[in-house]
C-alpha cells in the first residue's frame, strides 16, 4: 500500500519536474543521478546502522552468556573447594556435618543438568586393599544416594573406588589415616 | 639375637651389588640347620660366569631351615666325596655339607657334579669303607644323600644354582624346593614425582631378574599368575575405572577380561587355569563371580548385601574361600561352587580377612586383625586352631609359595611398604627392603619347572 501511494507521487513529481527542465536548472539525467545518491547514501547509513545494532546485541548476549558461564565457574570452583566427605574408620555413613556441603553439590547438579560428576571413594590403609575397594565404593555410593536422594539425575553421577591406592596424605598417622578415608566430588 | 642381626647385615651388604631386593633376615636364625656348601672347584681356562655357590647360599639361608656356615669356619675344602675328611666336620658339628666341582665342556658350555654328604654317617662308616664299597656298594655310599651331575650354558647359572638348591632342600627335608619360582609385585613410586608411579613387576623369587611388565598413571593391582605360570591376571586403573586383564609375561599379549560398571577386582586363575574368581560390584554391591576365560560366561557365585570379595580357590577346585562382612566384621567364608552352600570359617580376633589356603589344604592363612593389629595368620582346617605369625605392622596380601613353606606379604617398616617373608611354622622371618617406593601385592608364582 505505501509503495503504491510513493509511486503515485513520483508519477506527479516526474511531469512537473520535465517541465521544469524545460524551462532552466539541472538536466533531468543529473537530477536522476542526485536521487540516486542520496538514496546509495541513505541506504548505506541504514546498513550501518542496522549492524552495529546488531553487533551491539550479539556482544550483550555474547557478555551475558560469559557472566552465566562465569557464574557457573565460579560456583563450580567454590564447589570444588568443598569436594571432599570424610569418614570414620570402616564405617561409609555420611556425617550430619556434610548435608549442607553436598546440598550446594546437589542443587548445582540439578539447575545445571549437562554436568557430571565422579564420586570417587578412598580408605585408609588399614585392612587388605581388596577390601577396601569394596569399602571405598560404599562410601563413593553413599554420597551417590545422597545426591539422587536431592533430586540429581542418576545419569550424571558415576562412582570410582580406589580404595587405599591413591592416600590423600601418606604415612599411618592418625591425621593422615582420617584425611585419607574419604568420597570426593570430582568434576 | 641383636649381634645375629647385625651379621646378616653384614652378609647382606655383601650381596647387595647383584640383589635388587636385599633381604634382612629379622629372626629365626638360631632354628637352622648348620648346612656347608664348600665352594665349587673349577676346572677350565679363565672364569666360570658366576658364583654358584653363593646363590646355593642365599636359597638355604632364605628357607630359613638352613644356617648355611661360612668359609672361614669349613675345616677343608673338598671338592668331591672321597676328599671329605668326616671327623673334621663333625668335630664341627656340620652335619651336612655339600661338594662339587666346575668344568668347562664347550664354550660356555659346563658341567656340574656336586653331591650332598651326610658327615655323621660318613664318619660312622670311614673304618670300613674299603670292605663295603668291594661288597655292598649301596651301603658304601649311605653317606652320599644326593649326587647329581648337569650340564649348563654360563649365561643360565643362576637357574641352575636355584635348580641345585632345589635338590639340595628335598633332599634334606623331603618337601620340594621352591628356589625357582618367580614373585609378582606392584611398585608406586612418589605420585608427585613420577607420571607413571604404579609398576607391576615381576622378579626371581630372590628379587633377582627384575622384569617390568606395566608403567602407568593409575593404580595397578592384585596380580595373580596362572598355574603354568605364563600369565597375570590384575586390575589396572588406566582408564579412569577398575578393569581385569590377564597379560602374558612373555609376549606381553595381553586381553582385557571384564570391564563391568563398578568394582572389577582380586582375579584368581583356578587350579586348571580355565576360569577366574573375580570380584564384580555391577548389581550394585560386590559380589564372588567366576568366569569362563574361553567362554567368557559368568556365572554368579555369591547373592548378599554385604560385601563378599577377596575370592581364592581350594586346591581341589570345588570351592572358593572369600571374605565377608555378612556377620558384620569381615570374616572369611567358604562357598561350595556347586552347591553355593556358604560356611563361615574363623571366628577369632576382630576381623579376618584375605584368606588362602595351603598347597596341602590343611590350613589357612589370612590376614587377622586383634586389638587393633593386623598381623598374618594361620588357622588349621581341621581343628580350627589360629597362630598370630606375625609382629610386623599393617600385615596384608599374603601369598604362599607353591611348596607351602613359606609366606609372603606385604608390611609397613620405618613408613615405606616393604614385602616380608615368614615361613608357615612363625619360626623365621625375613624382609626385603625397598629400593625405591611402595612395594604390595605380592604373588608367588607356582613351580616354573
Amino acid at each position: 500500500m505505501k509503495t503504491s501511494t510513493s509511486l503515485r507521487a513520483l508519477f506527479v513529481a516526474v511531469p512537473v519536474l520535465t517541465m521544469m527542465a524545460c524551462s532552466s536548472g539541472p538536466s533531468e539525467a543529473e537530477l536522476a543521478a542526485e536521487r540516486n545518491r542520496i538514496a546509495a547514501e541513505q541506504a548505506a547509513a541504514q546498513k550501518a546502522a542496522e549492524e552495529a545494532n546488531q553487533a551491539r546485541v550479539k556482544a550483550e548476549a555474547a557478555q551475558r552468556l560469559a557472566q552465566a558461564e562465569e557464574m557457573v565457574k565460579q560456583e563450580r570452583a567454590a564447589l570444588e573447594a568443598e569436594q571432599t566427605v570424610y569418614f570414620d574408620f570402616d564405617r561409609s555413613t555420611i556425617k550430619s556435618d556434610y548435608y549442607s556441603v553436598l546440598d550446594k553439590h546437589a542443587a548445582f547438579l540439578v539447575k545445571n543438568p549437562n554436568q557430571t560428576v565422579t564420586v570417587q571413594g578412598h580408605t585408609d590403609s588399614r585392612g587388605t586393599p581388596e577390601y577396601n575397594i569394596a569399602l571405598g565404593e560404599r562410601r563413593a555410593q553413599a554420597v551417590e544416594t545422597y545426591l539422587l536422594n536431592a533430586g540429581v539425575s542418576a545419569s550424571q553421577i558415576t562412582v570410582v573406588s580406589f580404595g587405599e591406592e591413591k592416600p590423600a596424605v601418606s604415612g599411618t598417622s592418625e591425621y593422615a589415616m582420617a584425611q585419607n578415608r574419604r568420597a570426593v566430588v570430582v568434576y | 639375637m641383636k649381634k645375629i642381626v647385625v651379621l646378616m647385615c653384614a652378609w647382606v651388604l655383601s650381596f647387595s651389588a647383584w640383589s635388587q631386593l636385599n633381604i634382612v633376615i629379622t629372626e629365626g636364625v638360631d632354628n637352622a640347620t648348620p648346612i656347608a656348601i664348600v665352594p665349587f672347584k673349577w676346572q677350565g681356562e679363565g672364569f666360570f660366569p658366576g658364583e654358584i655357590t653363593e646363590v646355593i647360599n642365599a636359597d638355604l639361608r632364605r628357607s630359613g631351615k638352613f644356617n648355611p656356615i661360612s668359609m672361614a669356619r669349613m675345616p677343608q675344602f673338598p671338592n668331591k666325596v672321597e676328599e671329605v675328611k668326616y671327623q673334621a666336620w663333625v668335630d664341627k658339628g656340620i652335619n651336612t655339607i655339600v661338594v662339587g666341582s666346575i668344568n668347562e665342556v664347550g664354550a660356555s658350555r659346563y658341567r656340574i657334579d656336586y653331591a650332598v654328604v651326610d658327615t655323621l654317617k660318613g664318619a660312622e662308616l670311614a673304618g670300613d669303607s674299603q670292605i663295603l664299597k668291594d661288597g655292598q656298594l649301596v651301603s658304601a655310599q649311605a653317606h652320599i644323600i644326593a649326587a647329581r651331575s648337569l650340564t649348563i650354558s654360563g649365561d643360565q647359572y643362576r637357574q641352575f644354582a636355584h635348580r641345585i638348591s632345589d635338590v639340595i632342600y628335598e633332599a634334606l627335608t623331603g618337601q620340594k624346593g621352591a628356589f625357582l619360582t618367580r614373585i609378582a609385585y606392584v611398585v608406586v613410586k612418589d605420585r608427585k614425582t613420577h607420571d607413571l608411579p604404579y609398576q607391576l613387576v615381576i622378579a626371581d623369587y630372590d628379587g633377582e631378574n627384575e622384569t617390568r611388565l606395566l608403567s602407568s598413571p593409575e593404580p595397578l593391582m592384585s596380580p595373580s599368575w596362572s598355574p603354568d605360570g605364563n600369565k597375570l591376571a590384575y586390575v589396572s586403573f588406566e582408564n579412569g575405572r577398575s578393569q581385569i586383564f590377564v597379560q602374558d609375561i612373555y609376549t606381553m599379549n595381553r586381553v582385557k577380561i571384564t570391564d563391568f560398571k563398578g568394582i572389577n577386582g582380586a582375579p584368581r586363575f583356578s587350579p586348571d587355569g580355565n576360569k577366574l574368581a573375580m570380584v564384580l560390584s555391577k548389581d550394585g554391591n560386590p559380589e564372588i563371580y567366576v568366569i569362563d576365560i574361553t567362554t567368557r560366561e559368568l556365572s554368579r557365585i555369591t547373592r548378599h548385601r554385604a560385601i563378599d570379595t577377596e575370592p581364592s580357590w581350594t586346591p581341589d577346585g570345588q570351592n572358593l574361600i572369600f571374605s565377608s562382612d555378612r556377620g558384620g566384621k569381615p570374616q572369611i567364608y567358604r562357598v561350595n561352587l556347586a552347591t553355593k552352600r556358604v560356611k563361615r570359617l574363623t571366628f577369632e580376633g576382630e576381623m579376618n580377612l584375605g584368606g588362602t589356603i595351603t598347597p596341602d589344604g590343611s590350613e589357612l592363612v589370612l590376614v587377622n586383625r586383634t586389638n587393633g593389629n593386623y598381623h598374618i595368620a594361620r588357622q588349621n582346617l581341621s581343628d580350627g586352631a589360629m597362630q598370630v605369625l606375625t609382629k610386623t605392622f599393617l600385615d596384608e596380601s599374603p601369598s604362599i609359595a607353591p611348596n607351602g613353606s613359606m609366606i609372603i606379604y606385604s608390611t609397613l617398616h620405618e613408613g615405606t611398604q616393604v614385602l616380608s617373608l615368614v615361613s608357615l611354622d612363625g619360626r623365621f622371618k625375613a624382609r626385603l627392603p625397598a629400593v625405591e617406593g611402595q612395594i604390595k601385592a605380592p604373588s608367588w608364582s607356582p613351580f616354573l619347572m
